[in-house]
């Protein structure tokens, strides 16, 4: 059987050619993308902005307009209806009422009541509501978590190799993690607390291939000490392209179902891990290794100190 | 790379096999197989989260002044208890106001004599040296008590443990249910119960401080002052609970709730829904003189600060047992008499939070999330297979036995699967290769470069194990900090996450160089094809 080579033998593509192009186009989009969630905002769901969801579920397929008419008429609030695959599933968004912590749940019991009274048949799937105070704490903690997240790896990466690789770590995780926001701002998909669960994932996973090529790039830069820093990049690139391209694939394989059939519910937290493994492929190339030449990673940057004084002995005339 | 002792051959079997072993409850879990799996086997199983089974979530927050207010008034009772009790010691002008005790001392001689008295009634707390409430005279014949802030922090911390207790009581009376019930940072108690659609009915049923008080109605009060909520000296307004106006009632408690040992619904002569209740030992004996002493006089039975009903006291009590009539229906009748008989929340509770799946939703869900799992499995397998031939076939025994492990770790330690929990476990089929992935690249590589069969197997192992760690202490760093912030289902993601990692490193890495070194020394085989 002949098997399949996604990455034939004796690859070898300059790709640090392109570095500065790449670095470009990766500022321009780090940038735009970071402006748009600015200016444009993120879909926040009621988990960090407080207010109720409700999921119902009709026997009849029912009119986005006339369902919308009928919420108006309970007088709870602007509502925002989205269907949910299909016209007898929606959900039913109301913003956060005035006055108390309590209130928010007194217009979730009187939506739940009134569904099942205009539709017979009608099934509330799910219900929640989130108080203005909880969100905040909500907001926050997801916050601080995807911050620590990125600094404890950052300081791992440092500690495992050296100051510069902990550094090109934590730009490479600020450029997907920037990108990815980017992009929900851009779809305006809802985020929500299984979101922030995405975004902490990619933290994870797009290191996972700039750890990969980093312990390469070590173990090159101790075995090739004459060789300069940019070929010795682009081979240690190479040798891992494979294995970038492979798993990166597995993972897509796996994401893209889950996305296709998988829980309507998880859909922005498959969709926001797949984009990100995609956009930490990239950034562990153009991202993570061209760092390294700017901050000055030398082909003795792993040489322990006593090492570096028997080469200088070397060097010095006997 | 050979040398493979027979022993760890065994062990690593028997890991697999515990590993099947212990998932498959899990996994017949409401199938009608799961009536036939012997008695002697593992029977752990995973718990569904309640986004995955159907149930209600509600995060309660106390409202701390609320437990404050219950509490100095109880200190209030308290107090004049004490003074009333022989040398009694007269007292007027008593006010709670501003969160604080104060009455005057009507003879100025024992002003002495009540601080004494008050402030060997309050309680030193450990480790601070502070006393949980401070007496203080104020111009010279007015006594003054006020909550110490560490006698309020220890209070709440009460209030909540009891509430807590409370609460579970209410919602589960039988204690059957596999309800969860804690507090969670100091003033919030998490409630999440399986299989409630409607989380009306129970809140309704956490709504309720449940606060039941007998007193006695004070005939001698003016009634339009009692209209505008003026009430004579040591009495107080309230409204009627089905709000036909107010009543002046005195401010002495004759019995509470907290002396009740039972209480249930029942039907008066008339056939109307009404509230049997019997009352302790204490109780009993106080209700009996009080309605003794009180005959032909109205007492008022009060609920969380509103009149139920003012029964007229016929003849005393003396059994212990009374009936609360008010305008019930048999369901608010019954969800009273659960309160009742739970005893009273020490504090009101507000619900910040809530969140609600059916069980319709949660089953739709977990059929969904088990198909995409099975489909994604098989994608990869035939993915590894076609790209590493028979080294793939070893990656895939090792992902179909990582998932397994999975589950009979999350069974062992009853973790709960939620649905970004499938998320979670769909990742780590697709990412736990990337472990075999990563070695049998390193091989291809080496065998690239010349080495010879076994010493390309060999460095690939030990060359591609440094990144594979490093790799995966990135994941379980950000894994732990979900696990940390992460609140129900998020944490449930997490926790797949980091089993996750753990199992794989295991599968990917030591159990698939088992089955190498196992067919290597088989075999002898004299070149490789991968």
């Amino acid at each position: 059987m002949k098997l399949l080579k996604l990455v034939p033998d004796h690859t070898n593509i300059d790709f640090m050619r392109w570095r500065n192009l790449a670095l470009i186009l990766s500022l321009i989009a780090t940038a735009l993308s970071l402006g748009y969630t600015a200016y444009r905002g993120l879909n926040l769901g009621i988990d960090f902005v407080g207010g109720q969801v409700v999921r119902a579920e009709f026997a009849q397929p029912v009119h986005i307009d006339d369902l919308r008419a009928r919420v108006d008429r309970l007088g709870v609030g602007e509502a925002s209806i989205q269907a949910l695959g299909n016209d007898r599933t929606y959900q039913i968004r109301l913003p956060k009422p005035e006055g108390p912590e309590t209130a928010s749940n007194v217009v979730v019991t009187k939506l739940r009541a009134a569904i099942p009274q205009e539709y017979p048949g009608a099934r509330v799937d799910a219900g929640e509501s989130v108080s203005g105070k909880v969100s905040g704490e909500l907001a926050q903690s997801s916050a601080m978590a995807i911050a620590f997240a990125m600094i404890g790896i950052a300081l791992y990466i440092w500690f495992r190799f050296e100051w510069q690789f902990g550094v090109g770590a934590l730009l490479t995780l600020a450029h997907d993690v920037a990108m990815t926001l980017g992009f929900f701002s851009f779809t305006q998909l809802q985020v929500d607390l299984n979101v922030v669960a995405a975004f902490l994932t990619i933290v994870g996973y797009s290191l996972n291939d700039t750890v990969v090529i980093y312990d390469r790039i070590r173990e090159n830069l101790r075995k090739y000490r004459k060789m300069s820093i940019l070929p010795l990049l682009n081979l240690s690139l190479n040798e891992t392209l494979a294995r970038t391209v492979v798993t990166s694939f597995t993972v897509l394989i796996a994401l893209g179902v889950l996305m296709a059939i998988g829980p309507q519910v998880i859909f922005g937290l498959s969709i926001a891990i797949f984009l990100g493994v995609v956009i930490g492929t990239y950034s562990s190339i153009y991202i993570s290794s061209p760092v390294l030449v700017w901050l000055g990673v030398q082909p003795d940057s792993f040489l322990r100190a006593d090492d570096k004084e028997e080469e200088q002995a070397d060097a010095q005339p006997a | 790379m050979l040398e493979f002792p027979r022993w760890k051959v065994w062990l690593v079997s028997l890991v697999v096999a515990l590993g099947v072993l212990f998932s498959i409850p899990s996994l017949i879990a409401g199938t009608p197989a799961a009536a036939s799996w012997p008695k002697w086997l593992p029977q752990y199983r995973i718990s569904l989260g309640l986004d995955l089974a159907g149930g209600s979530h509600l995060l309660l927050e106390a409202d701390a002044r609320d437990a404050l207010k219950q509490r100095l008034q109880a200190k209030e009772d308290e107090v004049s208890t004490e003074l009333r009790r022989d040398p009694r010691i007269d007292v007027g002008d008593i006010s709670t106001a501003g969160g604080r005790l104060s009455f005057l001392v009507r003879d100025p001689t024992q002003v002495d004599a009540a601080v004494e008295r008050l402030r060997k009634l309050s309680q030193p707390l450990a480790l601070t040296g502070n006393r949980d409430w401070d007496v203080q005279v104020v111009d010279s014949t007015r006594v003054v008590v006020s909550p110490t802030p560490e006698g309020s922090a220890r209070a709440l911390k009460d209030a909540m443990s009891v509430a807590r207790d409370v609460v579970r009581r209410r919602i589960d009376p039988g204690g059957t249910k596999e309800i969860t019930v804690i507090t969670e940072g100091g003033n919030r108690i998490l409630v999440e119960v399986p299989g409630v659609e409607d989380p009306e009915a129970l809140k309704k049923l956490i709504g309720q401080t449940a606060r039941l008080e007998f007193k006695l109605v004070d005939l001698s009060a003016n009634p339009q002052d009692v209209q505008q909520g003026r009430a004579p000296p040591g009495s107080q307004v309230l409204p009627m609970a089905d709000g036909s106006g107010f009543m002046a009632v005195k401010r002495r408690v004759m019995v509470s709730g907290d002396q009740l040992t039972d209480a249930r619904q029942s039907f008066d002569q008339d056939g109307r829904p009404d509230i049997d209740i019997t009352f302790n030992t204490a109780g009993a004996r106080r209700f009996g003189r009080v309605t003794q002493e009180n005959v032909n006089k109205p007492f008022a039975i009060i609920l969380d600060d509103k009149i139920l009903s003012a029964p007229n006291i016929n003849e005393p009590i003396l059994g212990g047992r009374a009936q609360i009539a008010g305008s019930f229906t048999v369901k608010s009748a019954h969800d009273l008499a659960v309160s009742l008989a739970s005893g009273k929340l020490p504090v009101k509770l507000n619900v910040i939070e809530e969140r609600t799946v059916s069980a319709e939703l949660g089953q739709d869900s977990i059929h969904k999330g088990a198909i995409a799992s099975i489909i994604s499995v098989v994608g990869v397998v035939i993915f590894m297979l076609v790209t590493y031939g028979r080294f793939g076939v070893y990656a895939n025994i090792a992902l179909v036995v990582n998932a397994f492990l999975i589950l009979a770790i999350m069974a062992i330690f009853n973790a709960t699967l939620t649905l970004p929990g499938i998320a979670g476990f769909i990742l780590t089929i697709g990412a736990a290769v990337d472990a075999n992935v990563l070695i049998n690249e390193r091989i291809r590589e080496e065998i690239r470069r010349g080495r010879r069969l076994i010493d390309a197997v060999e460095t690939g192992y030990h060359e591609a194990f440094r990144a594979i760690f490093d790799a995966n202490v990135t994941h379980v760093i950000s894994a732990g900090i979900m696990a940390y912030f992460g609140s129900g289902p998020v944490r449930g993601f997490a926790v797949v996450l980091l089993i996750g990692v753990v199992t794989s490193v295991f599968t990917a890495v030591y159990f698939t160089r088992m089955l190498v070194a196992l067919w290597i020394r088989r075999a002898r085989p004299r070149e490789l094809h991968i």
